[in-house]
C-alpha cells in the first residue's frame, strides 16, 4: 500500500482551476520532488494534501484512509506535516517554544528539540531568540525543524530556498538524508529543479495543474524535464 | 493624607477593574475577538451567586465553586457553537452577535430577577478594615479583591508563559493558520480561551456584587471600564491591564473627591487623554512581521 495516493483531484481558488484530475502515489520512504513553474500547482497540491485547502474532487488517501474529509489539524495528527511556503513560524515565541508548539499533537517519534539542534546547529544559539528576528535561512530551518516536531510519516516542504542564498539551501538541503534515515518520507516542492533533482527517488513535473512527466531522476534526461517544465512540445 | 487615603482606594478599585478586563485583553489577545457581552456576563455571574447565596445560605466566596465551573461551561459552549461562528468574517459579525447577546442577558436578568437592587451579603469581612493611623484605613475586603487580582493576572501570565497551552494560545494568535499546520484546533482553542476568560469575569462578578450593588442593566457601564482599563495598559498585555485598571480606578476616586458626580467622567477623560497622547496605551506588547 502506498503512503499517499493523490486520486483524480482538482482543485479550485473560486471560478479559477489550479489542479486537474492530478493522480500522484508515494511510496514510504525516500524523497519525492515535485517541480514545475510558478503556477504549475505545485503549492496547490501540498495545500490539498495537508487539509489547507479543500478538494473539489478526487480523494487522498493516507496510508491507505481517505483524508480529503479531515481538517488540517487532524491531519498532522494522523502524520502529514506542511512546511510552508514562506515558512510561517510563530514570530513572537522563542525559537525552542516553536520547537515545543510543533510537537502540539504529541506523536509519538524520534524527533525532539535537542534533535531538531543537531540537524540544525545553526539554531542553537537562537534557542530563547524571539523567532521573528531570525534570518530567512534561520526560519526555514526553524519551520522544518517544527514540522519534524509531530514525528510525521510524510514531511511536506513547499518551497524551502525560496528566497534564500544557494550556501544557505544546500546547507538545508544536507539535512534530507538525516530526516528521511529517522522514518519520515519527503515530498519536496520546488521551482529550482537542479535541487530538487538531486534529493529526488522520484520526481514528478507539474504544468498548468496536470502532472506531464513522472519517472525516477536516472530515467528521466534533462531535456525532458525542461520540455515538461516549460511545456515545448518535442517534435 | 486624605489624598493619600484616596489614591490608595483608587488603587484598590483599579484591582478590581483589571480582574474584570483580564479575560476581555485575554480573548482580544488570542482570537481579536471584542465581546460586547463581557459585561453582562459577568453580571450574569453575580446573579448566580445570588442563586447560590439564596438557596443554599452559602457565603458569596463559597458559591464560587458553583458558579465558575458554571461560568467555565457557558464561556466553552458559547464560543463553540455560537462565536466561533461569527469570525473569520471581519470585525463585524462578533459585535454584532455579542452586542445582541449583551441585549438579550440583560433582558432574561430582568424577566428573572425584576429590576431591583440585589447585593452579596458576605458578612463581616465588607465592614472591617486595617486601620494605618488615625485617618488612613483600608478596607480588607478591597485589599482582598486587589490580591485576588494580581494572583489571577499573575496565573493567566505563568499560564501563557510556561504551558504547552499557553503556548498553544501565543502562537494562535499569532498565527492562527500556522497553529492549524502544527495540529492546533483552533476552534476548541478559542473555547477553552473564553472558558477561562469568563471564569475571571465571574471572579470579579461576585466581587462587584459583594462590594456593591447590582440590577440586571449593569453590565454595560462595567464594560465601558474594562475597555477602558485594557485600552489605557495597551492591548495584549495583562500587566498593562493591571496597570490601566489602576489609572482608571485612581482617576474615578480622585474625580469623586472634587465633585461626587465627577469620578465617572474624570475615568473617561483621563482615557481620553491617553488615546489622544498615547493612543497604543501604557504598556502595548510590541507587533513585529
Amino acid at each position: 500500500m502506498s503512503l499517499l495516493e493523490v486520486k483524480g483531484v482538482n482543485a479550485h481558488y473560486g471560478p479559477f482551476q489550479a489542479l486537474f484530475q492530478m493522480d500522484l502515489k508515494v511510496e514510504e520512504g525516500g524523497t519525492i520532488a515535485v517541480i514545475g513553474a510558478n503556477g504549475a500547482g505545485k503549492s496547490t497540491l501540498l495545500k490539498v494534501i495537508s487539509g489547507v485547502m479543500p478538494c473539489s474532487a478526487g480523494e487522498v488517501l493516507f496510508d491507505g484512509a481517505a483524508v480529503h474529509g479531515l481538517p488540517g489539524h487532524e491531519r498532522v495528527a494522523r502524520g502529514i506535516s506542511l512546511v510552508p511556503e514562506g515558512r510561517r513560524i510563530f514570530p513572537s515565541l522563542s525559537v525552542h517554544e516553536n520547537l515545543l508548539v510543533g510537537g502540539w499533537v504529541k506523536r509519538p517519534g524520534p524527533w525532539s528539540p535537542d534533535k531538531v539542534y543537531e540537524l540544525f546547529p545553526l539554531l542553537v544559539k537562537r534557542r530563547e531568540q524571539r523567532a521573528g528576528t531570525l534570518s530567512g535561512g534561520e526560519q526555514q530551518a526553524l519551520a522544518i525543524g517544527r514540522g519534524l516536531m509531530s514525528n510525521p510519516r510524510l514531511l511536506l516542504l513547499d518551497e524551502a530556498s525560496l528566497g534564500l542564498a544557494p550556501i544557505v539551501v544546500r546547507s538545508l538541503y544536507k539535512a534530507m538524508p538525516t530526516i528521511v534515515q529517522e522514518g519520515t518520507t519527503l515530498l519536496v516542492v520546488e521551482q529550482d529543479i537542479g535541487q530538487a533533482v538531486s534529493v529526488a527517488d522520484r520526481v514528478y513535473c507539474l504544468l498548468e495543474g496536470r502532472v506531464v512527466l513522472s519517472g525516477s531522476p536516472a530515467e528521466l534526461t534533462r531535456e525532458q524535464i525542461s520540455a515538461a517544465y516549460f511545456g515545448v512540445r518535442r517534435r | 493624607m486624605t489624598w493619600v487615603n484616596l489614591v490608595i482606594q483608587g488603587i484598590l478599585l483599579g484591582g478590581l477593574y483589571a480582574l474584570f478586563a483580564s479575560g476581555l485583553s485575554l480573548i482580544f489577545g488570542v482570537m481579536r475577538l471584542v465581546n460586547l457581552a463581557h459585561g453582562d456576563l459577568s453580571n450574569v455571574a453575580a446573579f448566580l451567586a445570588l442563586l447560590v447565596v439564596d438557596g443554599l445560605g452559602w457565603n458569596p466566596f463559597l458559591s464560587l465553586v458553583i458558579v465558575l465551573p458554571v461560568m467555565f461551561g457557558i464561556g466553552y459552549l458559547l464560543q463553540r457553537y455560537v462565536l466561533n461562528r461569527t469570525l473569520e468574517r471581519g470585525p463585524m459579525p462578533p459585535l454584532l452577535v455579542t452586542f445582541g447577546l449583551a441585549v438579550v442577558i440583560q433582558n432574561l436578568l430582568l424577566e428573572a430577577f425584576s429590576a431591583d437592587s440585589q447585593g452579596l451579603d458576605a458578612g463581616h469581612i465588607e465592614d472591617t478594615a486595617i486601620t494605618i493611623s488615625s485617618r488612613l484605613a483600608v478596607g480588607w475586603l478591597p485589599l482582598l479583591t486587589m490580591g485576588v487580582a494580581v494572583a489571577v493576572i499573575g496565573g493567566l501570565q505563568l499560564f501563557l508563559a510556561r504551558t504547552q497551552w499557553g503556548r498553544g494560545f501565543r502562537a494562535t494568535s499569532d498565527n492562527q493558520r500556522a497553529a492549524q499546520l502544527v495540529g492546533i484546533n483552533n476552534k476548541r482553542l478559542y473555547g477553552f480561551a473564553m472558558a477561562l476568560a469568563l471564569v475571571t469575569a465571574g471572579i470579579a462578578g461576585v466581587f462587584i456584587g459583594i462590594r456593591t450593588t447590582f440590577t440586571p442593566d449593569a453590565g454595560s457601564l462595567r464594560l465601558i471600564f474594562a475597555y477602558e482599563a485594557v485600552i489605557i495598559g495597551g492591548l495584549g498585555s495583562l500587566w498593562g491591564t493591571l496597570a490601566g485598571g489602576i489609572v482608571l480606578g485612581v482617576a474615578q476616586t480622585l474625580g469623586s473627591r472634587v465633585d461626587p458626580g465627577f469620578g465617572v467622567l474624570a475615568g473617561h477623560l483621563v482615557f481620553l487623554a491617553i488615546l489622544a497622547l498615547r493612543p497604543q496605551g501604557l504598556f502595548a506588547k510590541q507587533v513585529d512581521e
